[in-house]
């Protein structure tokens, strides 16, 4: 008889007041009778509507009998089926749009809480399993991946477990990508990241970190002179934008990716850090996001006394998370919205003073869908801060379309691929926020994953 | 790993580093970086490639010793290692088509002037350099650029070696004294690359300018390394470390790179005082 609780079982979490002077975790995870419990509010649909809502289209009923029943092992491997990152997943997927948006149980109630059951698989997996994943039969075909984000480790780890020898580069000194360099650590540790890398590794799966594909090697250099016979280009969306306004380049404006990279990479929250990030008093974040909730969490863990998020349409259309919208409210971050930044002013010795404001108004709906904010003339009024961070989003580096010839790309950057990942180049294939601009973990996952079959078709039928 | 095959103190706060690193030593060209990191815990810093060689795959660095990052790779030795080194970043040095073109460098600039002076010298291209030092003591390069110029004026601020004066004075002797240069290449710390530019503004001289604002990634992603250059925003790590000199918003420039001066003195000093430790 299943659990007929309408609500979800709560996660426990750090205390607000806590938890926003600290970068431990937030969300402190089921206890094995929660889990159990919870698992038993699934009703085992006939149609599990539940799977469609996976970009990786996980066998989540399956997974969650077996949590029902306490086999949370055997639960761990029908995850691990589908999924390359369980407990990152568990942790950063946006489950309320996806899986759980499709649940039965969410017409009358609260839908089962599927990502914190994945989140407490996979946690129970790695506290008490020691095995290694078994590597496959090599094949002996050689597949090269780019960027080491969820999307080339997904793409990565499905073809190793089909038996490919595959080789990740890497840009940066550490593998993960946004996971390692911009999600934080209290939403997000890095030692899951690292044990999720570690089990690639495990599978057969060579990680070449300091190695920007672009300049130490072209794609066509990968392909003619190291023998790998497909590529997959993962390499996200890493450019900063900013408004060009004045004052942007003043010492203290930071794009978030700095920001973050400069607290989640170097480790600039720790005391002993070699990186060091400027100290704030009243931080502006300007943007809506899940990036925008990172910076101003992570700046107001910082020590800043006021964090202000200021964001130009309503809270409504904000991009971010509800989840992480509401953990950043609790925590204290303000927020203003229908608020566009036109000037930051200078204060002393070359850092922000301050930033001066315009009042917005929604308008028509715009190419998004979204109704447009417009300036409401005169409404000019100033804040106060002696830090900003733009947290605007990003588009794809260049780096990759500008020495690949024939790599075709949309105007903005992104590479351009039909629905398996196959760009204008044979043999090259191309997925995540590279492809779609900047999106979500899951998303690039599913792309690796589609990319990863497509690739062993490719190769197979070339053989 | 990267293990470093040579050393060679060049003055009392200037090293030089031959590394190597054959990934990057394929494909370098004079005017491109590399980033590195001392050890597990290092920052990451930019460092200009001074000189390569291919078949030996070696990259040489030459540094000023100012941080905490600084103390300590000079606290390594030959037959230790780099824990990361990462490039060729950023765009080579256009050095295409030039007939005659006079090379500026000050003071550790140098280290990044010599190569693009080796490199247009080597293609046949008239190179007069002018290189300026504070003092005699700080001197570095000078045979190197003495084999890759056909005119070499030295410049020191006391007159300890060399003419007395800024290199600013040699360039106007001789741009004054008839010389016609297709180009002007300025290598050295942000103040003396303003001045050369605005001398060359004067005379309609087309000039370049090597960047080396902070960074952290490289490769375009943090924007930290922000110039404003005929004023749009460029990324010296992508877009340059080159740019044309009359255009770069140097006052902006030096306010950035002055972004974390305390930090590093501080730094220093621990660094310091760590190997004081470890030497007792």
């Amino acid at each position: 008889m299943p659990n007929m609780s309408l609500k979800k079982h709560e996660m426990p979490t750090q205390a607000p007041d806590v938890r926003n002077h600290n970068f431990e975790e937030v969300a402190l995870g089921y206890t094995a009778e929660t889990a159990v419990e919870e698992a038993q509010r699934c009703l085992h649909c006939k149609n599990k509507p539940c799977v469609g809502g996976c970009p990786v289209r996980i066998h989540i009923p399956e997974f969650i009998a077996k949590v029902a029943e306490g086999a949370f092992e055997e639960a761990y491997q029908i995850i691990q089926r589908s999924s390359s990152l369980p407990a990152v997943c568990g942790r950063v997927c946006p489950q309320e749009t996806q899986c759980e948006s499709k649940c039965v149980r969410g017409i009358k109630g609260e839908p089962v809480a599927i990502g914190r059951l994945e989140r407490f698989v996979a946690d129970w997996h790695n506290a008490h399993s020691c095995d290694l994943p078994v590597k496959a039969e090599p094949n002996g075909h050689k597949v090269a991946v780019v960027g080491s984000g969820p999307a080339g480790l997904t793409c990565a780890g499905d073809l190793a477990k089909r038996g490919y020898d595959v080789t990740v580069f890497e840009a940066l000194h550490l593998a993960g990508g946004v996971l390692t360099y911009g999600i934080p650590e209290f939403r997000l540790p890095k030692s899951i990241v690292q044990k999720e890398i570690d089990n690639l590794k495990a599978l057969g799966v060579k990680v070449d970190t300091n190695m920007v594909i672009g300049r130490v090697l072209s794609i066509d250099e990968l392909k003619e002179e190291y023998g790998f016979e497909a590529v997959f280009i993962g390499s996200g969306a890493g450019l900063p934008r900013f408004m060009n306004i004045p004052g942007e380049s003043l010492k203290s404006v930071y794009s978030a990716n700095e920001f973050l990279t400069r607290v989640n990479l170097m480790k600039a929250y720790k005391e002993d850090s070699r990186t060091p990030v400027l100290p704030a008093r009243k931080v502006c974040v300007v943007g809506g996001g899940n990036v925008a909730m990172d910076a101003a969490r992570c700046a107001k863990r910082l020590g800043a006394e006021e964090v202000t998020i200021v964001y130009r349409r309503s809270e409504a259309e904000l991009p971010a998370r509800a989840e992480e919208v509401e953990h950043a409210k609790e925590e204290g971050i303000i927020f203003r919205f229908l608020t566009n930044p036109t000037k930051i002013t200078e204060g002393e010795n070359g850092m922000v003073g301050g930033m001066t404001c315009i009042r917005m108004e929604l308008g028509e709906p715009d190419a998004s869908g979204r109704r447009r904010p417009v300036a409401v003339e005169g409404s000019e009024f100033d804040i106060e801060c002696d830090c900003v961070i733009m947290a605007l989003g990003t588009s794809p580096n260049p780096l990759i379309k500008n020495t690949t010839q024939g790599l075709e790309t949309q105007k903005w950057g992104g590479i351009i691929a039909d629905e398996h990942g196959l760009t204008s180049r044979e043999g090259v294939y191309a997925g995540g926020d590279a492809v779609t601009g900047a999106a979500t973990v899951i998303l690039a996952m599913g792309a690796g994953k589609t990319a990863a079959e497509a690739i062993d078709g490719y190769i197979q039928k070339k053989n | 790993m990267y293990k470093i095959l040579k050393k060679r103190e060049l003055n009392p706060t200037v090293t030089l580093m031959e590394v190597e690193a054959p990934f990057v030593a394929r494909k370098a060209e004079p005017g491109q970086f590399i980033i590195l990191r001392v050890d597990e815990e290092g920052e990451r810093i930019p460092l200009t490639v001074a000189d390569f060689d291919r078949e030996r795959g070696t990259v040489t660095i030459i540094f000023q010793i100012v941080g905490g990052t600084t103390e300590r790779l000079n606290h390594l030795n030959e037959g230790e290692y780099i824990h990361d080194f990462v490039g060729p970043l950023g765009e080579p040095s256009h050095t295409a088509g030039l007939h005659k073109v006079a090379v500026v460098g000050g003071g550790v600039g140098c280290a990044i002037a010599y190569p693009v002076a080796k490199k247009l010298h080597a293609q046949g291209t008239e190179v007069h350099a002018i290189v300026g030092f504070r003092n005699k003591d700080l001197v570095i390069l000078e045979e190197e650029f003495r084999s890759a110029s056909s005119v070499l004026k030295m410049m020191t601020d006391d007159g300890s070696y060399g003419e007395k004066g800024l290199v600013t004075d040699a360039l106007k002797a001789l741009i004054e004294a008839g010389n016609r240069y297709d180009e002007v290449i300025a290598i050295g710390p942000v103040v003396m690359m303003k001045f050369v530019s605005l001398l060359t503004k004067q005379y309609d001289i087309p000039t370049v300018v090597s960047m080396n604002p902070i960074m952290i990634d490289g490769t375009g992603m943090c924007g930290c390394c922000r110039v404003t250059v005929g004023g749009k925003m460029k990324f010296a790590c992508v877009d340059g470390p080159d740019f044309d000199g009359h255009a770069v918003d140097f006052d902006e420039l030096l306010k950035r790179t002055a972004t974390y001066k305390e930090f590093e003195k501080r730094e220093r000093e621990l660094a310091c005082n760590l190997f004081k430790k470890e030497v007792k």
